[in-house]
């Protein structure tokens, strides 16, 4: 399901860089229909998508329904009741967004576009942590690699990377959907200038910060991690990401900002920059999430502490 | 129980503000009402009116016109090449100008009863760039044989609205209009993001667009002083005083590029 959710979120973004949001437009039927309409153009993209999000919603009602019926670990039933009332919610996002290019106040499909974006990498991290809590490596005892001295400040830090790449990831999804919808080539609604300033320098400015804060929260938990492999696993990956998003970063800031001013439709190098950089992106806030639940599972008990979060009592659990 | 209750309440007061909001802002129609339709026309003198004509000129070498790739749609792809229309003319005429009277003319006017048209062939908007009175009706049709959406997406401050209707093969015209003054509004197909138009909204019959040789003509303006502007959909505006005997004649030249010219 991990990987489908990650397809998805590949799909999403190939809708908004070839600018095919609004080739169906109306929603929940496609051209007033529920059949499946012919797939060219922008159409191939907006309809694929919700096809491939119609069944990732279908996977994840099965999910919450066997959960509920085979366990009765709290945390897991709220979770994956959360999953299903958030792929509705997801779905009416995306509806809403496509509808709203009819209503009168423009800012509204923004706003819908921008949310339905950083929602859907919320329900990415949000069936990732469904899954690592009923892996396997989850079943078996935690090893408590982590100091009770060092556990409230590596909380701290790896809290502190989430909610820096979840501000990072609403500011690029704030610029890339004003710029795609409002800037050059859209009859620029907003001067280039002032997307620029309002949401690409905070986005910029933000990625310095927040590449600060992982370096520090990752070698940190790193240090401390012993041979506990599922603290020193996410760490290293979220170095290599880094790298990765830093590089794409510039490459989405070349193609869509600086050499796109002028051509006539999305071409390969934009198209592939930008949702390249926006996986990149989930995989990064994915992996963040991941760091801080299993620094949370390494760290000794707190007294009163529940103790279902840190051990699955049983097998019954639902594999994801 | 009673901490349950207050959250069902409160949820359900949350939504209905939400939906509340969402339909105060929704779309009543994207057929518009236009204050320069609703005006009763000021009678002009038609025994004293003349003509402004003129060429709108590029410059220098134009840009190479950019290929563009419909492989997306097979439907498309038949139907031959096809590039951007941006800088079209002969070697010297820039065409899709939008010539109009933009200051000096105070009267009011009614739209024509008779629509403008607007073609969607070979993929491609017919005109490129239009010109229309506030009110006035815009006939759209689609003479291909694959699905287009027409989706304007007017300035957020000009008052007009935006829109998204699909069209398909043998479909019924669209009858659309736009209420308020505009130019350079950007009409775009997201089904083939290629496909680019511009409709120009004004709020007086004294405009014209230039053809091939980057010619127009702006007819039947009463005598006065104007200030007429040139507006292309990538390089800008150039605008020029114009003065107007009675059934007087001008010419004015515009030019745009990288050599300057008459135009301000």
């Amino acid at each position: 399901m991990i990987c489908a959710t990650l397809l998805l979120l590949v799909a999403g973004g190939l809708v908004t860089s070839n600018d095919a949001s609004l080739a169906v437009p109306d929603w929940p039927t496609s051209f007033g229909s529920f059949h499946m309409p012919r797939m060219t153009g922008g159409v191939l993209y907006e309809h694929g998508h919700r096809l491939i999000a119609a069944s990732i919603a279908i996977l994840v009602f099965c999910l919450a329904v066997w959960t509920w019926a085979g366990t009765r670990q709290r945390h897991l039933r709220t979770l994956t009741a959360l999953a299903a009332a958030g792929i509705i919610a997801q779905a009416v996002l995306g509806g809403l967004s496509v509808l709203s290019a009819n209503w009168a106040d423009p800012r509204w499909r923004l706003a819908l576009a921008t949310a339905h974006g950083v929602f859907g990498q919320i329900m990415f991290c949000l069936l990732a942590s469904v899954a690592l809590l009923t892996s396997r490596s989850w079943q078996q005892e935690p090893a408590r690699t982590i100091d009770a001295a060092d556990a409230p400040r590596l909380r701290i830090w790896t809290g502190l990377l989430v909610f820096m790449l979840f501000v990072q990831l609403v500011l690029g999804a704030a610029f890339r959907h004003v710029w795609t919808k409002w800037g050059p080539g859209t009859g620029e609604r907003m001067e280039a200038g002032r997307i620029v300033s309002w949401f690409l320098v905070p986005h910029m400015l933000n990625a310095i910060l927040t590449a600060a804060v992982l370096v520090v929260a990752t070698v940190m938990v790193m240090k401390r991690a012993g041979g506990n492999r599922s603290l020193k696993m996410p760490g290293m990956f979220l170095h290599v990401l880094l790298l990765a998003q830093l590089l794409l970063g510039v490459g989405a800031l070349l193609t869509r900002v600086v050499w796109h001013m002028d051509t006539p439709q999305p071409e390969g190098p934009l198209i592939w920059t930008t949702v390249a950089h926006q996986t990149a992106g989930a995989l990064m806030l994915l992996t963040a999430t991941v760091l801080a639940i299993q620094v949370r599972r390494a760290s000794p008990l707190a007294a009163g502490e529940e103790r279902s979060f840190h051990k699955s009592p049983s097998r019954e659990a639902v594999t994801v | 129980m009673k901490h349950a209750n207050g959250r069902v309440l409160a949820a359900v007061v949350a939504a209905m503000a939400l939906l509340a909001m969402v339909s105060c802002s929704k779309n009543k129609g994207t057929n518009e009402e236009s204050n320069a339709a609703e005006t009763k026309a000021a009678p002009v003198d038609m025994s004293q009116v003349g003509q402004v004509q003129g060429t709108v000129n590029y410059d220098g070498q134009k840009p190479a016109a950019k290929k563009i790739d419909m492989s997306q749609d097979p439907v498309c792809a038949k139907k031959g090449e096809n590039t951007v229309e941006s800088m079209m003319g002969n070697a010297t005429g820039l065409q899709n100008v939008f010539v109009y009277v933009k200051d000096g003319y105070n009267g009011t006017a009614q739209a024509p009863s008779t629509p403008v048209v607007i073609d969607q062939e070979g993929c491609r908007y017919h005109p490129h760039v239009l010109g229309v009175m506030a009110g006035q009706t815009i006939e759209i049709k689609n003479n291909d044989a694959t699905t287009h959406n027409i989706h304007p997406t007017p300035a957020a401050d000009s008052g007009n609205r935006e829109w998204n209707e699909s069209q398909g093969p043998g479909a019924a015209p669209l009858d659309k209009n736009f209420g308020r003054p505009e130019v350079m509004l950007p009409v775009k197909c997201n089904q083939h993001p290629w496909m680019k138009m511009y409709i120009n909204v004004a709020k007086n019959p004294y405009f014209a667009v230039s053809d091939a040789d980057g010619k127009f003509t702006i007819k039947d303006l009463p005598p006065g002083d104007y200030t007429l502007a040139a507006v292309h959909e990538t390089l800008g505006e150039k605008t020029q005083k114009v003065h107007l005997d009675p059934k007087g004649s001008q010419t004015v030249q515009f030019s745009f590029g990288g050599a300057g010219g008459a135009g301000q």
